[in-house]
């Protein structure tokens, strides 16, 4: 009835029941929160089945920031333990548990932190900053963010449902993720859980391709697009590229597992090699994913806060179509040392090496915006110029590392978990943060306190190089990754606990981080931004109210110049319009939630071989699908009057104009 | 052009090059290939017919500018070579570093310095 | 592909789609490429494949592609009738062409010759058995349009609806030239 499901499985290790009572307070809490207040219809209204961008927007981030707090908890039980189980000490943790921590972290701030976080943002600001209602397909929208919130839950479902965590590291390498070394369910859960939000970023990809190429605002050509609509517009590429690879490498794998195939175990003819060439073929592009629309933020905010244009705008756009390109070139670099032959390595090595030009072309393009720029030092300013220092130390790591005979002696050691960290947080975590701080007061209304927002900065970026180079020392001195113990005649327990030390440091970061919110929530209507544009700001988003009214613009602007709303200011011109007319939207859905729901059941059914659950679910989806495709009124009409009555209440830009 | 005439040219050349395919696998010795020649005369035949079937089913040549269903497909299908050919490159050489013996076979016979 | 849809939205986001979809018979193909020679001692693709059956399969998916094209005309021409007997035609042909997969499948099978076995014969399942999945699922979709123009008629929705319809439907036979090619001729070189 139940499948592999049974009483046996229920969480019994003290770490699954600690996860298991603090989710379910945790769960209860909110229910009965909800309740108290009455707030249950309006959460499902105004939230859950919105079909608005900018609400799918802070709902990414509000569930991503709930997976950083998983992840960086596993950071620290990682951390920990290596910096306590030397010698005659075995730790806290038992091998089996560690590795399913690391395996864990890993798959978690990839798919669930860095990726729920840059749609987040795209969602809120993109369509908004090309002069758009609303992105193509709204429908599909909702739905990719349900699928997200089902891959976060499933990744999250062993606490509760039992069983365990996969334990084969974050892209479950094969053999030892095929079912003859991992016999449990956890390489399931993990297969699953990133099918579903794996799924749910291409469908995005595909969303926002379509939004950028389709729906900018007259005279908005593609020369003229800010660049954080560029490199979104190459990231959303790169996922199209990227992520039915992805797709079709899980299901090979969960082929092997559930029907008994022989893709990539290690008898029958199959190839465990052809599993990492697919998996990187993906996960190559997926790292760029995460960092090119990282790129684009700092390019807004550099040019914004040194009120300058853009240094060298073409050749930026022209380095982010190179690196989009190059980083579909270079995945063998992750397996120099598989066992290719010296043509294959050096070819994957040089392009490698190549994609540091382009890279190194924005980094000077960003210097020289600032270069005589009447630059303001705002807490953005301060990530962006940590993100500078980190990201071109890691860069040249990553060069290093893309010299197969270095490669050769450092692989698989400290060394490049320090190098993947300093990409991961000093490029696209301090990108996010900078672009939640930049943005903040257009999603709010009101802008986060600056203070607090400096001294997180400081304790984030101290904290990262004292938890990292150590990293980097100990790469060199032979540790390998995922230790979960070493011999004492080592000496590496010093350097281990002083890397502890530093998590310690980013953690009271992030709590100062907390704390700012907190700070800031309280002195908003000291902080109230009424002109929708608190930095002066430059491209479109800023030419609206904060926080924008339901359909963005009351009429769509007319884009003459690359920084638009900056020469709209300089003409001083009246953006706003004489006459409004009625506006189209998209009603509320919860088709995405259905849909994801019934997801959620067939990958529960997979992940327990529970058939007759499997079968409702399929058959649920489809007949949601079906059902959708009858409905024709999907839009409702905003009339011009209620457009004029909402605009009337905001104080228009120009009465503002410097 | 989604005229009739579209469809009967597509369908009349795609059943053209099918059957020249199958034919050329059946006789080989028809036009004395060898298997090298007649691996590529089919893949060939295929591409071709792949392209007639996108100009005259598809019609992807008949965008209006922007053309970007065409931009779109153009880089997919360079998406698509670089993971098949680059995958066979890679997998084909993962046998550089086996054991010594059978190393040095296949570096020999990579080189071309035996048969 | 000139259709009224709110700046060709619908149809460019159903090409993408696409796209990715056939960067997922990308990877299939990588992975069947890679393993074709790896048979474990277990039949080779020339062994088990039947030339004639693999050439009938094909020509009943490139008639049904034909048809399906015939029944989009009939469709510009607002043709409503004319239009349903097309895509019944295309339905009935897509039908036949699983039947005969199906057949094949299980004759595998029933030789002892399944999915388990070897490296080769898990990526042949699996790269027949997905473009066998999508013309199921095209099949769905068929039905579902059919029923749809019969009570619905050709509005411009339903019309942009059979556009990506007849997309997908020419998409699996492209698809399939190089199945029928590097699955099957190639085995018998």
């Amino acid at each position: 009835m139940f499948g592999k499901l049974t009483l046996d499985a229920l969480p019994h290790e003290w770490f699954t029941i600690g996860g298991t009572v603090a989710i379910t307070l945790g769960g209860l809490g909110v229910v009965a929160l909800l309740t108290y207040y009455k707030r249950w219809k309006w959460l499902w209204k105004e939230w859950l089945t919105s079909t608005d961008p900018k609400k799918i927007g802070v709902m990414y981030i509000i569930v991503a920031s709930l997976m950083l707090f998983r992840g960086a908890l596993d950071a620290g039980m990682i951390w920990l333990q290596q910096a306590l189980s030397a010698g005659a000490s075995t730790g806290y943790l038992s091998a089996a548990h560690f590795q399913q921590i690391f395996t864990a972290h890993g798959s978690i701030m990839i798919f669930f932190v860095t990726m729920g976080f840059l749609f987040g943002l795209m969602n809120f600001i993109l369509p908004i900053q090309i002069g758009a209602r609303d992105v193509a397909f709204p429908l599909l929208n909702t739905l990719s963010f349900w699928l997200y919130v089902a891959g976060a839950a499933l990744i999250n479902l062993f606490f509760v449902v039992g069983g365990e965590f996969a334990a084969a590291g974050w892209l479950a390498q094969p053999p030892l993720s095929e079912l003859a070394y991992s016999p449990g369910v956890g390489i399931d859960y993990w297969i699953w859980s990133l099918q579903v939000s794996g799924l749910g970023s291409l469908l995005s990809g595909i969303n926002f391709l379509v939004t950028i190429i389709k729906m900018r605002a007259p005279g908005m050509t593609l020369m003229k697009m800010p660049m954080f609509a560029w490199t979104s517009l190459c990231s959303m590429m790169l996922v199209i590229a990227a992520f039915p690879i992805l797709t079709m490498t899980l299901i090979l794998l969960s082929l092997d597992r559930f029907l008994g195939m022989h893709f990539f175990t290690s008898g029958f003819g199959g190839n465990p090699m052809l599993y990492v060439n697919l998996i990187w073929s993906w996960g190559h592009p997926e790292v760029y994913i995460l960092m090119i629309p990282a790129f684009g933020i700092y390019s807004e905010i550099v040019s914004t806060f040194s009120q300058k244009k853009l240094f060298g705008h073409t050749s930026m756009v022209a380095a982010t179509i190179g690196i989009t390109l190059l980083s579909m070139l270079v995945w063998l670099h992750h397996f120099f040392t598989m066992g290719a032959g010296a043509d294959v390595n050096a070819f994957f090595g040089i392009m490698t090496g190549i994609i540091a030009i382009p890279t190194g072309v924005q980094v000077f393009n960003w210097l020289a915006t600032m270069f005589r720029g009447r630059i303001i030092f705002n807490s953005t300013m301060y990530w962006f110029m940590g993100f500078v220092a980190t990201f071109t130390l890691g860069g040249m790591a990553g060069v290093l590392l893309g010299i197969p005979g270095i490669d050769f002696e450092v692989h698989n050691s400290l060394f490049l978990v320090a190098h993947f960290h300093t990409m991961a947080i000093g490029g696209a975590l301090f990108g996010i943060f900078a672009g939640i701080t930049y943005w903040f007061p257009k999603v709010m209304g009101w802008k986060l306190n600056e203070k607090w927002g400096i001294r997180a900065f400081w304790l984030w970026l101290v904290g990262f190089f004292i938890s990292f180079v150590p990293l980097y020392i100990l790469g060199f001195l032979g540790a390998t990754r995922r230790l979960d113990h070493y011999d004492a005649s080592t000496g590496w327990q010093p350097l281990f606990m002083v890397a502890g030390f530093g998590f310690l440091i980013i953690a009271a970061g992030a709590a100062l981080q907390i704390w700012q919110m907190i700070v800031s929530f309280r002195q908003r209507k000291e902080n109230l931004d009424m002109t929708g544009d608190p930095w002066n700001g430059r491209t479109l988003e800023w030419a609206i109210s904060s926080p924008p009214p339901v359909y963005n613009f009351a009429v769509i602007p007319e884009v003459r110049e690359r920084d638009a709303f900056w020469e709209m200011k300089k003409a001083g011109k009246p953006a706003a319009p004489v006459k409004y007319e009625d506006i189209e939207m998209p009603k509320n859905t919860a088709m995405g939630i259905y849909i994801s729901g019934f997801a959620f059941l067939i990958a529960f059914a997979m992940i327990w071989h529970i058939l007759w659950l499997g079968l409702v679910g399929l058959v649920g989806a489809i007949a949601c699908v079906i059902t959708r495709s009858f409905d024709e009124e999907t839009e409702y009409v905003i009339p011009a009057a209620e457009v004029a009555k909402i605009e009337a209440r905001r104080i228009p830009y120009y009465e503002h104009t410097r | 052009m989604n005229k009739l005439s579209s469809y009967i040219i597509g369908f009349a050349l795609s059943i053209v090059f099918t059957l020249a395919a199958f034919f050329v696998v059946l006789r080989p010795g028809f036009f004395g290939l060898t298997s090298t020649g007649i691996v590529a005369t089919i893949i060939t035949l295929a591409i071709v017919q792949f392209f007639v079937q996108l100009t005259f089913f598809l019609h992807l040549w008949q965008e209006t500018n922007p053309r970007w269903n065409l931009v779109v497909f153009l880089s997919t299908i360079s998406i698509v070579l670089i993971l098949v050919v680059g995958s066979i490159w890679i997998m084909n050489h993962l046998n550089y570093n086996m054991t010594p013996s059978d190393m040095n076979t296949y570096i020999l016979k990579q080189e071309g310095m035996q048969k | 592909m000139n259709i009224p849809d709110k700046n060709n939205k619908t149809i460019f986001g159903f090409w993408v789609y696409l796209m990715t979809d056939l960067i997922m018979f990308a990877a299939l193909f990588a992975a069947y490429a890679a393993l074709r020679g790896n048979t474990f001692g277990w039949p080779t693709g020339r062994e088990l494949f039947s030339l004639p059956q693999a050439l009938t399969e094909t020509f009943i998916l490139l008639t049904s592609s034909f048809t399906c094209g015939l029944a989009m005309l009939a469709v510009y021409s607002n043709k409503k009738n004319q239009a349903l007997v097309f895509f019944g035609i295309t339905f009935a042909l897509g039908i036949a062409f699983l039947v005969l997969e199906l057949t094949e499948f299980s004759k595998f099978v029933a030789e002892g010759n399944s999915w388990q076995r070897s490296a080769f014969l898990s990526s042949f399942f699996a790269l027949v058995g997905t473009h066998g999945l999508h013309i199921a699922i095209g099949l769905l979709w068929m039905a579902v349009s059919m029923v749809m123009v019969r009570f619905r008629g050709l509005t411009p929705l339903v019309t942009s609806k059979l556009v990506r319809l007849s997309l997908f439907w020419h998409f699996l036979d492209v698809v399939w030239i190089f199945i029928f090619t590097i699955v099957y001729l190639l085995s018998h070189v």
